[in-house]
């Protein structure tokens, strides 16, 4: 057949939109610090509960420790309290339709989880159970200490992760950031006393947030947190995040992966913080670049060149720092001609001007597809509760959104002068140096290093 | 039971009509927020390849983003993501399914991409091409580039079943894929993707006569052509065990998958609701059997799941389909130490039964999973449209809450009783070299 033109005649044209229901938001700060959200909203029948404790590493000295420690305490946690062990505490949650996960990430520790609504009171006094009287017991720990160490070694096999990591150790060096996974040794050692310690010292309502979304009433919502999480009273010192250094430009480097039969290509670079003006309009440049589909990078290395399944780019946001971020896997005989298209969308972005029918699309995108995603009580309450992390104001996302509304070309092109040129970018390439690193030579200096060996007796 | 089961239905209610060309069209309006969901499901998914074609299904799922009729290439991805919306495709063991969400003044254009790809999608040389080389990158970055990536999806099948149907590999060989000729996506196209072959799903913010109106104003003029017979997939139960042996070089820890026939998800639903609570009974969350057992009791487990169907959900399979419990384990603990802890704990579902109070704890969280599913309106209209195709009753998607909340203790021992190891399929994945 004819290659086809789009006739635009023949495209239904868009109808008026019907405006997004606002959540109404009820914000409260109970005596203890703790935050509470929250947000009735219809739908089905079903509350899902946010709560998020910052736990950054206090300094760069301590942060090999205590990554090792919060990955064991994501999990310990869980293992028994003063009045419940493992079995009883899982069984309780169960019944009422939820099941807690623990997660940690390099600036905070999460408790999240879905619930019949029925069951608000007695998921609440679990939590505040495990708040205030988690006991770490010496012999389940131990499992957890294993288990944690196998699920690196694990971790470390994927290729996704050996380019994650070391990005990170690029970009961040001896800030906390920088370690990404625990060190198998030391989690090993971790003591049973050290997550007691842990737990004292950083498990704080001062700072945390506790986000309600779904079948619920505000009223009485906040009555039951105030009765469960009344004797969440613990006092201490806030650990403020260190801010992320400077980057400094160095030369590609190249981890060895031999008998790769792909290459992962990763740069990074600073990008603006949430409450940064220029945030809107560098979101909506990495969107054109690679930000979703109709984006320059799929265009180019995807659908016109065929190296890649999934090129990606976005704005990450961390407390010490946010990143612009670009991924790309791409077969190992494409792996050079791959960095230089990336690499020549890139320079494009910086030194030329986006047309206003990519800005048009990137905005009713970045529009339309925050409004699907704050569509769920699951998508709301994880929304505000990164919101409310990073201190900022449930009604930040709307101001975002008419922020995104009025960004100009002219903006976007500066926004990706001064943060996507190559050269302000950091790279990393995992994959097999034999048959890779000639061609990364060909483009700029290429540092060649060894995948690390996956850790023995883990 | 703890709740009145009617309290779990989701009443949604939902609309039917049928084309001329034999479209099945099913409605499932919610107007709570401006967003509608469209998809289109094809009767035809990686059981249907031919031999000599694996990989067939999902590299014409590819296909069909290139563009169509009156849509140039990139255009698909721009009309519905500049309006606002995601869309995305999938290929399954049954089905290939296609689908938008967006803002609901989105409907339309949505009606006429998916009417126009229907009728004439751009099956070109270059297109083709260029899509072989993009699914061969999907494949390196989820299997060959992966470790565990083939686990146990890919791998488990050719052990636990005999056909042709059951036991290829549906991601393809790159053989296969790379000798696929226009000719070969014409005719498939031809085949497979008439509009008889097809359920048009649509919910969320939809006025339902409008919406008909819309629907036919645009799928009415795609030409009618018979439908495909349903390819036979079921297959004679086993009555041996079988096992299986993989190497993976690029592992770290070793590996192992049982696999056991399992009542027809569609024929023997009744039955089939009690393997569903089972599989839910064993490993879902912290409280589950094999978790305690295998992670915390006797600790030979890293992580470990039990689920329906290769791709886990349990309602969108025909026959025939397996429970699969899934294991990482060190590479100390033996593979069978393993095994013999699963089959004790499924031989003690089989001889002691499951007390009501453990067995409503279950469909709380089931209960409350599916709800989950529910509350998005895409995950709510996928469910229906894939249970009108497998199913032919979209309805039983609100329903399946309620009926699971109905299933008895013995219906549960009873599914348990079905799982015999002496009919097992087994797939270890093992280490190489003795590197961990």
């Amino acid at each position: 057949m004819s290659v086809p033109v789009l006739d635009t005649t023949l495209v239904p044209a868009l109808g008026e939109p019907r405006p997004q229901p606002v959540p109404e938001a009820h914000d409260t700060t109970l005596p203890s610090g703790l935050r509470l959200v929250v947000v009735p909203r219809p739908g089905v029948p079903l509350v899902e509960l946010r709560l998020r404790v910052p736990f950054a590493a206090a300094s760069a000295r301590a942060a090999a420790a205590h990554v090792a420690r919060s990955a064991v305490l994501a999990g310990a946690v869980l293992l028994g309290t003063a009045r419940h062990d493992q079995v009883e505490i899982a069984q309780l949650l169960q019944a009422q339709g939820a099941e807690l996960g623990v997660s940690v990430d390099p600036d905070r520790l999460t408790f999240s989880t879905t619930l019949l609504p029925s069951g608000l009171a007695p998921v609440l006094g679990v939590l505040a159970e495990l708040l205030t009287a988690a006991t770490y017991p010496a012999g389940p720990v131990e499992g957890e200490r294993a288990r944690v160490a196998e699920r690196i070694a694990i971790a470390r096999s994927q290729p996704g992760v050996i380019a994650r990591s070391a990005l990170a150790s690029r970009r961040y060096g001896l800030h906390p950031y920088g370690q990404q996974l625990p060190r198998t040794e030391l989690v090993g050692s971790v003591s049973s006393a050290a997550l007691r310690k842990l737990h004292r010292e950083r498990v704080l309502p001062a700072g945390s947030t506790l986000v309600l979304v779904g079948d619920l009433d505000p009223a009485a919502a906040l009555d039951a947190v105030g009765a469960a999480l009344g004797g969440w009273t613990a006092t201490g010192t806030d650990v403020p995040v260190l801010a992320v250094p400077q980057p400094v430009p160095g030369p590609l480097e190249l981890v060895d992966r031999p008998g790769a039969v792909q290459s992962n290509i990763r740069l990074g670079g600073p990008a603006p913080a949430r409450t940064d003006p220029e945030l809107p309009a560098v979101r909506l440049a990495a969107m054109v670049f690679g930000g979703y589909f109709s984006s320059r990078l799929v265009e180019n290395i995807r659908e016109r060149k065929g190296y890649s399944y999934s090129p990606r780019s976005a704005i990450d946001h961390l407390a010490g720092g946010a990143s612009f971020l670009v991924e790309a896997d791409v077969a190992t005989e494409v792996t050079g001609p791959a960095l230089l298209e990336t690499t020549y969308e890139l320079g494009r972005m910086a030194l030329t001007t986006v047309t206003e029918a990519e800005l048009d699309a990137a905005r009713r995108y970045v529009l339309g597809t925050t409004a699907l995603a704050t569509a769920t009580h699951a998508g709301l309450a994880s929304t505000l509760s990164a919101l409310l992390g990073a201190g900022l104001q449930p009604g930040w996302l709307a101001e975002h959104q008419r922020a995104l509304g009025a960004v100009t070309v002219e903006e976007v092109t500066q926004a990706a002068r001064r943060w996507f040129a190559p050269a302000r970018l950091t790279g990393v390439v995992v994959g097999d140096a034999g048959r890779v690193a000639d061609a990364l030579h060909v483009l700029g200096p290429v540092q060649v290093t060894a995948t690390a060996e996956p850790e023995p007796g883990a | 039971m703890t709740r009145d089961g009617a309290d779990l239905t989701l009443r949604h209610p939902v609309e039917r009509f049928t084309l001329d060309n034999g479209l099945r069209v099913v409605l499932a309006p919610d107007r709570s927020v401006p967003v509608v969901a469209v998809s289109v499901f094809y009767d035809v998914g990686m059981r249907s390849e031919p031999e000599g074609r694996t990989g067939f299904a999902h590299l014409f799922e590819h296909m069909m983003f290139q563009g169509s009729a009156n849509v140039p290439k990139m255009e698909h991805a721009r009309l519905v993501q500049a309006a606002g919306g995601m869309f995305n495709g999938s290929t399954h063991l049954d089905y290939t399914n296609y689908f938008q969400a967006l803002p609901s003044e989105a409907l339309e254009r949505a009606l006429f991409l998916e009417a126009d790809r229907m009728a004439a999608p751009a099956i070109t040389e270059e297109n083709l091409r260029n899509q072989i080389d993009v699914v061969k990158e999907e494949i390196r970055v989820n299997v060959l580039n992966r470790p565990y990536g083939a686990f146990p999806w890919l791998q488990l099948p050719p052990v636990a079943f005999e056909s042709f149907a059951n036991t290829h590999d549906g991601y393809g060989s790159f053989v296969d894929l790379e000798s696929s000729t226009v000719e070969d996506a014409e005719d498939f196209f031809s085949r497979y993707y008439a509009p008889s072959n097809a359920v048009l799903c649509l919910g969320g913010d939809l006025d339902t006569a409008e919406t008909e109106r819309l629907v036919r104003r645009w799928f009415d003029v795609v030409p009618a052509r018979p439908a495909p017979p349903t390819p036979h997939t079921g297959e004679p139960s086993p009555t041996s065990v079988r096992r299986g042996v993989v190497e993976d070089p690029l592992i770290p820890t070793p590996a192992v998958a049982v696999g056991w026939r399992v009542p027809d998800p569609v024929g023997d639903f009744d039955t089939y609701l009690g393997t569903v609570l089972l599989a839910e009974l064993l490993s879902e969350g912290d409280a589950s059997r094999l978790e305690l057992r295998l992670v915390h009791g006797d600790r030979v487990a890293v992580a470990q799941s039990s689920y329906l169907g290769l791709f886990g959900d349990p309602f969108d399979v025909r026959d025939a389909t397996m429970l699969v419990t899934q294991v990482h384990h060190p590479a100390e603990v033996p593979a069978d130490r393993v095994l013999d802890a699963v089959f004790e704990e499924v031989a003690r579902v089989a001889t002691d039964g499951v007390g009501a109070e453990e067995l409503v704890r279950v469909q709380a969280r089931t209960s409350a999973q599916l709800l989950r599913q529910a509350d998005s309106v895409l995950g709510r209209t996928l469910a229906f449209a894939a249970a009108e195709l497998v199913h032919g009753r979209a309805e039983l998607a609100g329903e399946l809450a309620a009926r699971l909340a109905a299933v008895t203790p013995e219906q549960v021992q009873q599914a348990a009783r079905g799982l015999d190891p002496g009919t097992a399929a087994v797939l270890e994945l093992r280490t190489i070299g003795g590197r961990r």
